[in-house]
């Protein structure tokens, strides 16, 4: 399953949602992890509430939690699977009063035309 | 590259960070809930005039017309399709995001 | 629902064998797994189930092999971290096995 023979293509996952209030933010990381085995040149952006997704400090396990798997760790686990390119969009951070230091991953951070670049570059694009 | 967009403008911000971050010369098509975002006399018209100088924007007229519209309330310069027109725009761009 | 027992202790496990709580997990268990496996755990296992365990509890996902391997190689050493290493301690597939012992779920992307 390493695409031997194979073309590598440039793959984008669009993550637009919170994370708990709908599944939308989950299926992705696990698309997201289940596809890493392909070994495809992969990136990951954050739009809209989206960005929520990365927010530091979720807590949600614990005793007087919501009882869910915090699933946040889990996108520190990705740059051992390879998933190192996360983008994250400019405007939705500002308009929530976000900035880099505010997320439990490295992220770039990219205004309206490099996101827009981005997305053109991709062979495959995935929405969440 | 085709954009699409499902969702209402007035209950989502999809249509909104569409435009934003998408390219000029790119298409955008507009069905379900989002058709509302095609019609005359609304607060989003201008938005969608402004966005036309740039990008074509496709409406898909069933959806119009299932929600009590009729292709002459779109807006000038939206072009409506049918269903084969949605698969033929699908077809002929090499990728599509779809705006949840 | 099946039972796994150990020390008088019942466990829930799904229809895989995997553990259906993390919580409820301790070595004795890990050691009635192994043992349906016919298989007796060294200090080298142990070490990989420790090191899986505490994987889950960073990242909150049992890891695919590859991963495995690699993060096995970074902190144990490259004797360690190699499917041959890997593969004599666990013959069932050391994500798959190992992670069953370690009363983590079944690895994402593992099919």
């Amino acid at each position: 399953m390493d695409g031997e023979g194979g073309v590598i293509k440039k793959f984008l996952y669009v993550n637009r949602k919170a994370p708990y209030g709908t599944i939308y933010a989950l299926e992705s990381l696990e698309v997201v992890l289940i596809g890493a085995a392909f070994e495809q040149d992969v990136s990951l952006v954050f739009i809209d509430d989206g960005v929520y997704q990365l927010k530091k400090g979720q807590q949600t396990t614990v005793d007087s939690g919501i009882g869910v798997k915090d699933f946040s760790k889990t996108y520190r686990a990705l740059e051992g699977y390879d998933v190192e390119k996360l983008y994250v969009d400019k405007k939705s951070m500002e308009m929530r009063g976000l900035s880099t230091s505010d997320l439990n991953v490295d992220v770039e951070v990219l205004d309206d035309a490099q996101m827009a670049d981005l997305m053109a570059q991709q062979d495959i694009i995935l929405s969440f | 590259m085709l954009h699409t967009v499902n969702k209402s403008p007035f209950e989502k911000n999809s249509l909104e960070s569409c435009l934003r971050l998408s390219k000029e010369g790119c298409a955008v098509l507009l069905f379900e809930d989002a058709v509302y975002g095609a019609l005359k006399g609304t607060q989003l018209e201008a938005t969608v005039v402004e966005a036309l100088k740039s990008k074509k924007m496709y409406v898909l007229l069933p959806d119009i017309e299932a929600r009590g519209m009729r292709a002459e309330d779109v807006i000038s310069g939206v072009q409506t399709v049918d269903y084969a027109g949605f698969v033929d725009l699908v077809a002929e761009k090499a990728t599509v995001q779809a705006w949840l | 629902m099946a039972v796994v027992t150990a020390n008088g202790k019942d466990v829930e496990v799904d229809e895989e064998g995997y553990l259906t709580d993390l919580n409820t997990w301790d070595e004795d268990i890990a050691k009635v797994l192994a043992d349906q496996d016919k298989l007796e755990l060294t200090e080298s296992h142990w070490e990989v189930i420790h090191f899986l365990r505490e994987y889950y509890n960073e990242y909150q996902i049992a890891p695919a092999v590859r991963v495995l391997t690699k993060a096995i190689g970074k902190k144990l050493g490259p004797e360690k971290g190699n499917s041959k290493y890997l593969y004599e301690l666990f013959p069932y597939g050391p994500a798959k096995q190992a992670c069953r012992f370690a009363g983590l779920p079944k690895p994402t992307g593992c099919i």
